[in-house]
Order: structure tokens, then C-alpha cells, then sequence
């Protein structure tokens, strides 16, 4: 018996809204699988991961947290994805743009003012661009390999922001520790609901791009001009498209919305540069972008099931003592699964025995 | 001392050698696995269990060369059976093996490891200056550079390294000959990841003899690197991976030395150095698309 892929005249709209879900079932049964494996109640863990979380408002709040950040680099990821530039490397983009925006608060404590908190934004923002402008001019300079360099470029942002909290941005009063001095309070994003938790703007300002995004995809000529020239930069060429200059709007856009999630994750939720920001944000934000389809609104639905996952890692490691790696397996899969999945929008799957070899030969007689 | 230089670095290049001599028989056959990074470190992770399970190191590579080749398969079942997208695949397939191998590894986090024993040959070993280098290595070091030599007469001394190369320049024109290319496909992506195990088994059974999760560190991306800087040849694959052996092995003596410069910034050298070169040998356009598989990426369906 062999597999074979029958190619369907049009896409399939059925299967381009289901194939996330059947993803996600799928991944839950494997989930299953591995926790029996562990010696784990199947049905305990994955009432740990998926529901218990969302059973209290507190928790809801963490949920929007970790959501925001994949939200924002996954919304700017799908963008680079969608014009056929390979930018793995939002996790350096997002730690850039935090130590660029946390210049003021850090190195300049004593300016206390109510524009220091948008001028973080805009500078994390232009920190996060610059630091994506890299890759996308020495892929239109050089012709390199944009998703190596930009994943080197990730290394470099680690290690960048580990001398800058151990040297000198080094907290003078923090008794060694590597850590810098903790933001003033102009410097601290304020959370949305404070009387009911720690939820901050960080949301709505992925909400807000998510939405801009998809108006810019779907009702603008700049939209259909990424499309084309993902598809088919011949056609763009033909229609007067610039792929170099496609090349740096999708990187920079990608890494200004990185930038923003990192100087949001450092002021709405940590307060302080640490040596370690992201728990692997920017690498989740891609299995984000493609379950949810590379559309930005599929995408806040994606960042809230991935935030969901991380927050259950931590519910299930307290509660039954499954280990937090589990998550990232878990994600692991989740994206196999939805890669698998999208086959079927332009596929037919037939399994082919002998007996259907034999039927076709004679139909072809 | 020189000797010692010139070992260490040889223990630096060797699991890039290996893991990139993999991908380039993969690329030449027209398919890009980003994945070798996950492969690799679910290599690492395997071999140093087994190894200490069972107390020997060889049980351990051989259960990190199935592991990379059973993760290899999951990768061609989808990009060559379900044509998924290459590049976003490899990706999950490094994202899911940098997830399993931290669960997987969780409890072998602070055991030391079963270090494999180097070669000692009586007379040549203690031969002055080239005993050591040549003759008193791990036993991997000589495979790498058998799987080297191997590689680069099989891809363009044999008949079957040519119909390789072949389904890698033009699947279609391939297919067209009645080469099974799907099959072929198969064979090569499998290969690269029985050596990205390998890779892996080598860094945590001899490079470092214990479990660190992600101790690969970026090693599988190099890898990836060096193939394209050595334009798709097994030789120029070697000469890169020393290149970078002597980077990386030269950062760290630097860092011993203290010679004032930020341990941070010596230890981002072999990722910058990385750049540099992909920038160096990438800015000839017209030469890279001489070399480059043409076919390398490009999804195939056969038609029926």
C-alpha cells in the first residue's frame, strides 16, 4: 500500500478551516499517548494543561501575558512568510528591542516623566528593526541566507544581553546580581484592569496590530503585493513589485512588532532586564504563525492556545508533577501536526493498493 | 602544545564535520533539512542515556545514529510524502527535538557520562608530535574523516552518487528517466540524519561527556552553514569545519587567557564568524547558483 497525493483542482475552503482543529485534535491524542507513557492519568494531564487554567480570572490574566508577545512577533512573522522570507530569528529581534527600550529607564533613571513609557515603545520598536534590517540587507546585498543569518543573529542578542546585565548595566544596588535596577514607575506598563490582574497594554497592542495587519493583507495593494511576490516573484517582478524592498519591509516590520513585544514583556511583566527574557518566545511565535494560517486573526486565536499550553505546563508541573519540558515537546508536535494537516487544503489523499493500481491500468486500456 | 591545539580543534570541527557531511548529501539531493539541529541533539540526548545504561559508549552511538534516522524519516514522511513546506518542517522537526531532548534528558541533568577512550596504538601513539594527532584520537574523528573521503567518491566516482546528484539538479528530467526520485529522496534525507545522530552522540559521549539540554548550541545551524560555504563539496566541508574548530577552539583559550575583551563577545565569534563567511561566499551571485542543487527546496509530486 503507498500513499498518494491526488492534487485538487481548487484549494479546499473546508479543509483550510478545519485542518488547525484536526491539528490540535491530533496533537491532544498524541499528548495523551506520551503522558500514559509517563505513567501519567491522561485525562488528569490534559485537564491540567487546557482547562484548569482557564477556570479563574488571575490565570486569565497570565493567559493574555504570555499571549501578547506571541501574538506580536507571530502576526510580523506571517507577513515574512507570506512574501517568502524566512526570518527564524524574531527571539534576538525581541531581545534587542528590549534592551533598546529599556535605554531610558536604565541609563537614565533620574528622567522621570510620563513620555518615558512611549519613547521605550518607539525606541524597543526602532531597536527591534534595526536589529531585523540585518538579515534583510545582507540578503539583498550579499544574497545570503537569510534564515541562517538571522538565526545566528539570535546567539549574538543572548549573549549581548548577558554582558549588558552582568557589566555594565549591572545594578549598582542589586548586591551582584545580574540584573539592571528596576524600572521607575513612568517606566512600567500599566496593566489594563489592575484591580483584577497583571494582564498589560502588551494586548492590546497585539490585538491592534493583529487587526491592522489583517486590514493591510486583505484590503490593501501593499497585502496583495506580499501575497504576489511570496507566490511568485516573477509575476510580482512583471506587476513592478520590488522584492528588495519587500525584503526589508517584511524583516523590519517583523522585528519592530519583535521589539515592541520584548520592551512590553520587560515593562509590563519582568520590570527589569534580566539575563534570560523570553522562555523561547520567538521560536513558539512561528509554530503561532502557522496554526494560524499566516492570518493574523487565525493568529490570535494560535497565540491564545500556545499561551494556554505554557500556562498549563506550569499548572500541571505543581499539580502532578509533570516536568514544564513537556511543553515544548508539546509544541514541537503541534506544529508537525499542522504542517501534516495543510497537505489536505491542495490535497486528496488516496491509498493506493494493488488492487486500485490494477482498477486504474484498466481504466486506461 | 601545538599538538594540543591542533587535537582540540579537531575535537571542535569533527561533530560539525559529521552532521554537515549529512546535510550535504540531503542537499544534493535537492532537499533542505533545517532540522539538523533537533536530529543532533536528539542524537546527544539518546547516545548519553544509552551509553550510561548500558555502560558502553558504541551502544550509545549506534542508539543515537537509529534515533537520527527514525527523526529523519518523520521529516521525509512529511516534506517528500505529504510535501509540506521544507523550510517551516525542518524547523518544526529542531523545535520538537530541542522540546523532546530536554524532557528526555531531565534526569540526566549533573550525571557525568561514559567518555568513549581514545585510540592508543603501541609505538604510534607515542610517535613525538604527530603520534598523538594521528594516531591517539577518538575513534570518531576517523570516521568523520572515512565518512568524508566516503562521501565525496560516492557523490562523483559512482553511478549511484550521479543519479544522486541528478534527482537534486532536476527532479522532473529524473523522474522522467524512470528514477525513482521519492525513493532516492528518502535514502539521502535518512543518511543526514544517521549522521546528525552521530553528530550528536559525539558531543555528549566525547566532546562533553555529560547531558547539558541544548548543548548543541547552535552547532546543527552551523552545520547548515558550512554546506552552502563549501558549495555543496564533501572536502571543502572539512576545511570549513576545521576553520570554525579553530574559531570556536580559539575563543575559549582567549577567554582562559583573560585578555580583558568581554567573555560574551568571544563567545559570540564562531556565530559572527558564521555570518561573515555565509556573506563572503554568498556575494557572487551568478557562482552560487552554479553550485547551488538546482533543485534544492523545490517540492515534487510525481505525476501519474
Amino acid at each position: 500500500m503507498r500513499i498518494e497525493l491526488v492534487k485538487r483542482p481548487q484549494y479546499s475552503r473546508v479543509f483550510s478551516a478545519l485542518s488547525p482543529f484536526i491539528a490540535l485534535v491530533l496533537t491532544l491524542i498524541a499528548g495523551a499517548i506520551m503522558f500514559s507513557a509517563l505513567g501519567k492519568n491522561p485525562a488528569d494531564a490534559l485537564y491540567y494543561y487546557f482547562i484548569d487554567p482557564l477556570r479563574e480570572t488571575w490565570s486569565l490574566h497570565e493567559l493574555a501575558v504570555k499571549a501578547a508577545p506571541l501574538i506580536l512577533i507571530a502576526v510580523g512573522l506571517s507577513i515574512c512568510y507570506l512574501s517568502n522570507n524566512w526570518n527564524i530569528g524574531a527571539e534576538g529581534q525581541f531581545i534587542i528591542g528590549a534592551i533598546a527600550g529599556s535605554i531610558l529607564p536604565v541609563a537614565f533613571p533620574t528622567f522621570q516623566s510620563w513620555i518615558v513609557l512611549p519613547l521605550m515603545m518607539i525606541m524597543g520598536m526602532i531597536g527591534g528593526a534595526a536589529y531585523g534590517a540585518i538579515p534583510a540587507w545582507l540578503k539583498v546585498r550579499f544574497n545570503t541566507n537569510e534564515i541562517l543569518t538571522s538565526l545566528m543573529l539570535v546567539y549574538v542578542a543572548q549573549l549581548f544581553l548577558d554582558w549588558l546585565v552582568r557589566g555594565p548595566w549591572r545594578n549598582p544596588q542589586g548586591m551582584n546580581f545580574p540584573e539592571t535596577r528596576t524600572f521607575h514607575p513612568y517606566a512600567i506598563l500599566p496593566e489594563i484592569w489592575p484591580e483584577s490582574g497583571r494582564a498589560h497594554w502588551g494586548f492590546v497592542f497585539a490585538l491592534v496590530a493583529a487587526i491592522a495587519l489583517w486590514f493591510v493583507l486583505s484590503k490593501t495593494l501593499r497585502g496583495f503585493e506580499i501575497k504576489v511576490l511570496g507566490q511568485s516573484p516573477r509575476a510580482g517582478r512583471f506587476a513592478g513589485f520590488s522584492a528588495g524592498r519587500m525584503v526589508f519591509f517584511a524583516f523590519m516590520l517583523s522585528g519592530a512588532l519583535a521589539g515592541l513585544a520584548g520592551i512590553s514583556e520587560v515593562s509590563g511583566a519582568i520590570g527589569q532586564l534580566r539575563p534570560v527574557i523570553s522562555p523561547g518566545y520567538g521560536f513558539a511565535a512561528i509554530i503561532v504563525a502557522f496554526l494560524g494560517r499566516l492570518n493574523p486573526l487565525g493568529i490570535v486565536a494560535a497565540g491564545l492556545v500556545l499561551a494556554l499550553s505554557y500556562l498549563g505546563g506550569e499548572a500541571a508541573q505543581i499539580s502532578i508533577g509533570v516536568s514544564d519540558k513537556v511543553v515544548r515537546a508539546f509544541q514541537g508536535m503541534l506544529l508537525f501536526f499542522v504542517l501534516a494537516c495543510d497537505t489536505l487544503i491542495h490535497y486528496r489523499i488516496r491509498f493506493a493498493g494493488p488492487a486500485a493500481k490494477a482498477q486504474e491500468a484498466g481504466q486506461n486500456a | 602544545m601545538l599538538e594540543q591545539v591542533l587535537i582540540t580543534i579537531a575535537t571542535a570541527a569533527t561533530p560539525l564535520l559529521i552532521a554537515a557531511v549529512g546535510e550535504l548529501v540531503v542537499e544534493r539531493s535537492g532537499v533542505l533539512n533545517l532540522g539538523v539541529e533537533g536530529m543532533m541533539i536528539m542524537g546527544a540526548v539518546t547516545g548519553f542515556g544509552v551509553a550510561l545504561a548500558t555502560g558502553s559508549p558504541w551502544l550509545g552511538v549506534l542508539a543515537a545514529i537509529i534515533v537520527g534516522t527514525l527523526f529523519s524519516l518523520l521529516f521525509g514522511f512529511l516534506t517528500l510524502t505529504l510535501v509540506t513546506n521544507q523550510v517551516a518542517t525542518g524547523l518544526a522537526l529542531t523545535l520538537l527535538g530541542l522540546g523532546l531532548s530536554g524532557m528526555l534528558g531531565e534526569g540526566f541533568v549533573g550525571l557525568p557520562g561514559v567518555k568513549m577512550t581514545y585510540l592508543n596504538i603501541p609505538y604510534l601513539t607515542d610517535l613525538p608530535f604527530i603520534g598523538k594527532l594521528f594516531f591517539g584520537q577518538d575513534p570518531l574523528f576517523y570516521v568523520s574523516i572515512v565518512l568524508t573521503a566516503g562521501v565525496a567518491w560516492f557523490l562523483f566516482r559512482t553511478r549511484a552518487g550521479l543519479t544522486l546528484r541528478s534527482v537534486g539538479d532536476n527532479h522532473a528530467s529524473a523522474h522522467a528517466l524512470g528514477i525513482n526520485v521519492i525513493g532516492i529522496r528518502y535514502l539521502a534525507v535518512m543518511f543526514g540524519g544517521a549522521c546528525a545522530g552521530l553528530a550528536g552522540a559525539y558531543l555528549s559521549l566525547v566532546y562533553t561527556p555529560q547531558w547539558i539540554e541544548n548543548m548543541t548550541a547552535g552547532r546543527g545551524w552551523i552545520a547548515l552553514a558550512l554546506v552552502v560555504f563549501a558549495s555543496w563539496r564533501p572536502w571543502r566541508v572539512l576545511a570549513g569545519a576545521y576553520l570554525f574548530g579553530a574559531v570556536s577552539i580559539g575563543q575559549l583559550h582567549a577567554q582562559a587567557l583573560g585578555i580583558g575583551v568581554p567573555s560574551q563577545l568571544l563567545s559570540s565569534l564562531p556565530y559572527i564568524a558564521t555570518i561573515v563567511v555565509l556573506v563572503l561566499i554568498s556575494r557572487n551571485r551568478r557562482l552560487t547558483m552554479i553550485n547551488t542543487p538546482a533543485s534544492l527546496g523545490r517540492p515534487f509530486v510525481p505525476d501519474r
